[in-house]
């Protein structure tokens, strides 16, 4: 009988924080898959094979933010 | 409560890179051409050397996008894109640290936190692998190179956490002035001890193999075989602009992440407290009105 009550109160107090870890690790999460395309993808490593698509796209803004660039 | 939080951290990010791109656009491009000619001019000395002693000339791979395409467009996505996910890394940093702090000021927790990005996440690396502009950068070492690079990185974040726990441990010891002197020498100690471990560019082994001992991939004079320089090296003034103004709009980005987002967390640190004070003077108001018309 007591069980179920210690269920819903661990519950009621995890939910919340789990909602912000998930924000917080989704918004990081997203970002860094940004910064990878921005900086990286099709150089050194390419998740399209051999296409240079955006490597050729954000070319300058690679070189210029500082990232190493072919 | 956190998405009023991560919008605005995206929102700034975005402007800051917006705002990294004109100084970009405007300043840095010409810089970039200059680059690109010197780069064209030399394929072109090198190919006429390869003629003249036999071998056959390279071909160059078609172009996908044109010169004016990357360099009004192309950067101008790559910029807002960068500034974009720094707002995103820097409000889940900010988020978690303002959590454990609660007591330090909104805009000044978001000065410190952009400081400490801008330092760890760009000009420690750029101390060791300082922004090339195109013509720099052997083609075959872009595996090495981008390996280093994101070491480098990773290791200037790692140290900066560590310095900055150390900072807070040492806080209730030796006073908080002394404490930030003593994390600032962990954080100098730390990435100057990878800085020393990590090989530079022109030290990888085949750079080493193919072009002779140089510290790095900027390229040398061309010769010919008689030794006589038929192309410069790559011009110094140029190489220094491009740095000097990448370092720049960098602050710019991150400067504008700081102040911004400073400005927009201290309104909405106050704005649940203004909102219950008037709803209050509102509930006051309104309260003894029934009073006299009953």
């Amino acid at each position: 009988m007591t069980t179920p009550v210690a269920q819903t109160d661990t519950r009621s107090i995890t939910l919340p924080l789990t909602a912000r870890r998930a924000a917080l690790g989704l918004t990081a999460l997203l970002s860094l898959l940004l910064l990878y395309f921005i900086g990286v993808d099709q150089g050194a490593t390419s998740l399209f094979g051999s296409d240079t698509h955006i490597h050729e796209f954000v070319h300058d803004a690679r070189h210029f933010l500082g990232f190493p660039c072919h | 409560m956190e998405f009023r939080y991560i919008y605005r951290g995206l929102g700034v990010g975005l402007l800051g890179g917006l705002l990294a791109f004109v100084f970009a656009r405007i300043f840095a491009e010409p810089f970039i051409q200059d680059a690109i000619d010197y780069e064209s001019g030399r394929d072109e000395a090198q190919s006429a050397l390869d003629a003249a002693a036999g071998h056959h000339a390279g071909h160059e791979g078609a172009e996908l996008f044109s010169r004016s395409v990357q360099s009004n467009v192309g950067i101008g996505v790559g910029m807002a894109v960068f500034g974009l996910a720094i707002g995103g890394l820097f409000v889940v940093a900010y988020l978690i640290v303002s959590r454990r702090y609660p007591d330090v000021r909104p805009r000044v927790l978001a000065c410190l936190l952009a400081a400490a990005g801008f330092v760890s996440l760009y000009l420690v690396p750029f101390a060791k692998y300082p922004a090339n502009p195109p013509a720099i950068g052997h083609e075959e070492t872009i595996g090495a190179r981008s390996a280093l690079y994101v070491t480098m990185v990773a290791v200037s974040v790692i140290a900066m956490g560590l310095a900055i726990v150390a900072g807070r441990w040492l806080a209730g010891r030796v006073g908080t002035w002394n404490a930030s002197l003593l994390a600032g020498v962990v954080f100098l100690v730390l990435v100057a001890i990878a800085m020393g471990l990590l090989p530079a560019f022109g030290h990888l082994s085949s750079n080493k193999a193919e072009y002779g001992d140089f510290a790095t991939e900027t390229p040398q004079p061309l010769q010919a075989p008689d030794g006589r320089i038929v192309y410069p090296g790559f011009p110094a003034d140029v190489l220094f602009k491009f740095r000097f103004y990448s370092v720049i709009s960098q602050l710019i980005l991150w400067s504008t992440i700081a102040l911004g987002f400073g400005a927009l967390a201290e309104r909405l640190a106050v704005a649940p407290a203004r909102r219950a004070s008037t709803a209050r003077v509102e509930a006051a108001t309104t309260e003894p009105t029934p009073t006299p018309a009953g």
